[in-house]
């Protein structure tokens, strides 16, 4: 309702970084990201624990209140700067979140009902009938059966599932441009999560919005998603439409982490290749690539060089040997060679993995 | 799919674990009871994983500690290597428990922060060593009650007070330290840290906070296995744990069944977990079986129409069951009072008149090693 503008530019984020003040030393939890994210498009953020992908949303919406926080670079929303400005006026009616567990986010206390007036009456300005009416409307177009029924229930009376739906209602409610859902489903069953995520595409198709899609799993990306951003110890590896990351896929991490996942069409006892190591400590990360220490390509130049973002406009990579070109099979081979990486990692030949 | 009957149990010989009829009720109230599992049965050879998998509240979880016996099931009979557990009496039951060991899904809430993660790992030891001491308790029992009675008698009552309490002392001392004193018990411990991928130098100094996830879900597994037993029963592992971990964990898994020779029981809500682990799959919904057999046959060719819709819902990008059916848009019945019938057909495409008169018992799918218990199965492709 704020604008009636359906291209363009939406969110663009400029080398912005977030760190922490600790006993230690600055964490640097996200460090120089950059992306631009269309309207009513979807981007997915993919990433591992400790990858930076809540942490980058959440300090971009202005959720986080700490005084250690450090926050750099510019995001720039519809033209206005989010960076260092109280971002409250933005909650609900422009930007809504819905997060990991719904029965943290609502309000024990509270009926639903009056959950799901606050933004109607705050930033819509309905008076209670107007309200109740739309929540109703609402509540249906989650697919929430009784809707009426459910507006006088309580959160503990309703299942996981339905809790989460209540959340992109209330998210929903003060119609945003933007939708950052925060691992929306990874509290569900599977059979939850399909039906919440394919709801979230209805949704999307119906209303126009952006969507950011957070989330560990790269098959909950694919497919619902239409650029990937994948991120690893706060910096973003790779950014590419989301079918070319799976076809062609450039970053190393990438492949590790692909490989790393159980398939269904593998047969029972495949042996699956873990990515060896730990992920790394935001205080004192590895210089240069984040993730060479763990990397089979790892080469001099991966520890001593941060490698910046390459490749095409449309896909992305921050790698030297990318997989699949000339230099990363050179790269492989002096390794395997060697027996290991520039970083040390050890390199077992085929057959003993 | 609330399925009962026994048709796929096998008569093999080395059927190391046998579940029969076992039902596990929860009063809630005077009148009501949860049905949290309601008369399955399965079977589990030696060397075999089990992947057990169904949505949160079907019972899985509650299947896997009614069989180590917490709580002990309302009935049915749980047969590990031919007794009975619930026939055995606590003592009994403590002294088995190290043939029967469990694994939980958060690796750093399951471990005491305030031990040492070498402490942990022996832990076990000790505990099943110190079964020996009751007479020493009994001494110490005695001891007192000389002592008071030596408050109104002679001396020589309170010196055989005393010689009890020490007799005693000595006795539960020596079940207590005797693990750790015996030197076989501190290289057992150090080789099984060791075979799980963690340093025993290291594992002596650092408590569990100051461990990854992964290494404290190593840890957990180094805990049960240094008590050699026949089988573990895995609750949700691998799933608090990231993908590049998970995997990590997982193989480590696989290397502990060859080189241990355990047997596992493996549960979890991932299907693409237990494809990789399991040689059978047991799928479960509201307290009942649905299907169970060769985890290549079913994962090929789902029989009830439950497992489709899980294996269709399943976001894997290599999923060849993606976008059969439709995700299920309605509720979990309530356990209080699960549907008559079949359990899933309050949700079931499928569903006809009969599906809420009879239950469907559990019958054999084809040829082989499938079994599903459903009125309208999917196996001959309609």
């Amino acid at each position: 309702m704020n604008s009636p503008k359906t291209t363009g530019v939406l969110l663009d984020v400029n080398e912005y970084s977030v760190g922490f003040r600790t006993e230690r030393g600055l964490a640097q939890v996200v460090d120089k990201v950059s992306f631009q994210l269309e309207r009513g498009s979807t981007l997915g953020i993919v990433g591992e624990s400790g990858s930076g992908k809540s942490v980058l949303n959440r300090s971009l919406m202005g959720l986080i209140s700490s005084n250690r926080q450090v926050e750099e670079g510019s995001a720039l929303f519809d033209g206005e700067e989010l960076v260092g400005r109280d971002r409250q006026n933005f909650w609900g009616n422009r930007i809504g979140m819905i997060f990991q567990d719904p029965m943290t986010s609502l309000n024990p206390v509270m009926r639903i009902g009056r959950q799901l007036f606050e933004p109607l009456r705050q930033h819509l300005a309905m008076n209670k009938e107007q309200a109740t009416e739309r929540a109703v409307e609402l509540l249906t177009q989650v697919g929430i059966p009784e809707p009426k029924r459910r507006l006088r229930q309580y959160p503990h009376e309703l299942s996981g599932g339905m809790r989460q739906r209540v959340m992109i209602a209330i998210a929903l409610a003060g119609e945003p441009e933007l939708l950052i859902a925060d691992e929306p489903t990874t509290a569900l069953d599977v059979t939850v999560q399909k039906y919440i995520l394919d709801l979230l595409g209805e949704l999307q198709t119906d209303i126009g919005m952006a969507i950011i899609l957070i989330t560990h799993d790269l098959g909950v990306a694919r497919g619902r998603t239409d650029d990937i951003m994948e991120m690893y110890g706060g910096r973003v590896m790779e950014l590419s439409p989301s079918e070319e990351l799976f076809s062609d896929m450039s970053h190393p991490y990438t492949q590790a982490l692909f490989s790393a996942i159980p398939r269904v069409d593998q047969p029972k006892h495949t042996r699956l290749t873990p990515i060896s190591g730990a992920p790394p400590d935001p205080i004192e990360p590895p210089s240069g690539c984040r993730f060479s220490p763990r990397c089979v390509y790892a080469q001099d130049d991966c520890t001593t060089t941060l490698p910046e973002l390459r490749g095409s406009d449309e896909h992305q990579f921050a790698c030297f040997y990318p997989v699949g070109t000339d230099a990363s099979m050179q790269a492989r081979s002096t390794n395997t060679t060697r027996g290991h990486t520039a970083t040390g990692l050890k390199i077992q030949t085929a057959g003993t993995s | 799919m609330a399925g009962t009957g026994k048709a796929h149990l096998r008569d093999a010989s080395d059927i190391l674990l046998r579940v029969e009829d076992m039902v596990v009720e929860f009063p809630v109230d005077r009148r009501s009871v949860v049905h949290a599992v309601s008369g399955i049965s399965f079977d589990v050879a030696k060397g075999e994983t089990l992947g057990l998998v169904g949505e949160s509240g079907c019972g899985k979880s509650t299947t896997a500690k009614a069989i180590i016996q917490i709580p002990r099931p309302t009935s049915g009979t749980v047969n590990f290597q031919g007794t009975d557990l619930n026939t055995l009496d606590d003592a009994e039951l403590r002294a088995m428990r190290s043939q029967i060991q469990m694994i939980f899904q958060d690796p750093i809430a399951s471990l005491n922060p305030r031990r040492t993660v070498r402490r942990i790992v022996s832990e076990g030891l000790v505990v099943s060593n110190t079964t020996v001491s009751k007479p020493g308790w009994a001494l110490l029992g005695l001891a007192v009650i000389l002592a008071v009675a030596a408050g109104f008698t002679s001396l020589w009552v309170l010196l055989a007070g005393l010689l009890a309490g020490l007799a005693g002392g000595f006795i539960i001392l020596k079940g207590v330290f005797r693990p750790s004193i015996g030197g076989c018990s501190d290289e057992r411990v150090d080789e099984i840290i060791t075979a799980v991928g963690l340093d025993p130098v290291e594992a002596a100094k650092r408590r569990p906070h100051e461990y990854s996830g992964g290494q404290c879900q190593r840890v957990s597994v180094a805990r049960t296995l240094v008590l050699d037993p026949e089988i573990v029963i895995c609750d949700e592992p691998v799933s608090a744990l990231d993908v590049s971990v998970q995997a990590q964990i997982l193989n480590m898994l696989e290397d502990m069944k060859e080189r241990y020779g355990i047997t596992l029981v493996f549960i979890s809500h991932d299907l693409s977990v237990v494809r990789n682990v399991s040689d059978r799959l047991a799928v479960m919904y509201l307290g009942k079986m649905c299907e169970i057999g060769d985890s290549d046959l079913i994962y090929a060719q789902p029989a009830h129409p439950y497992t489709q819709v899980l294996l269709a819902a399943l976001p894997d990008p290599t999923n060849p069951h993606a976008g059969a059916v439709d995700a299920l848009d309605s509720e979990l019945p309530s356990p209080i009072n699960p549907p008559s019938g079949c359990r899933f057909r309050t949700r079931c495409p499928r569903a006809e008149a009969i599906c809420a008169e009879q239950e469907p018992q559990i019958a054999q799918v084809g040829t082989g090693d499938q079994w599903v218990a459903c009125h309208f199965p999917l196996a001959d492709g309609s």
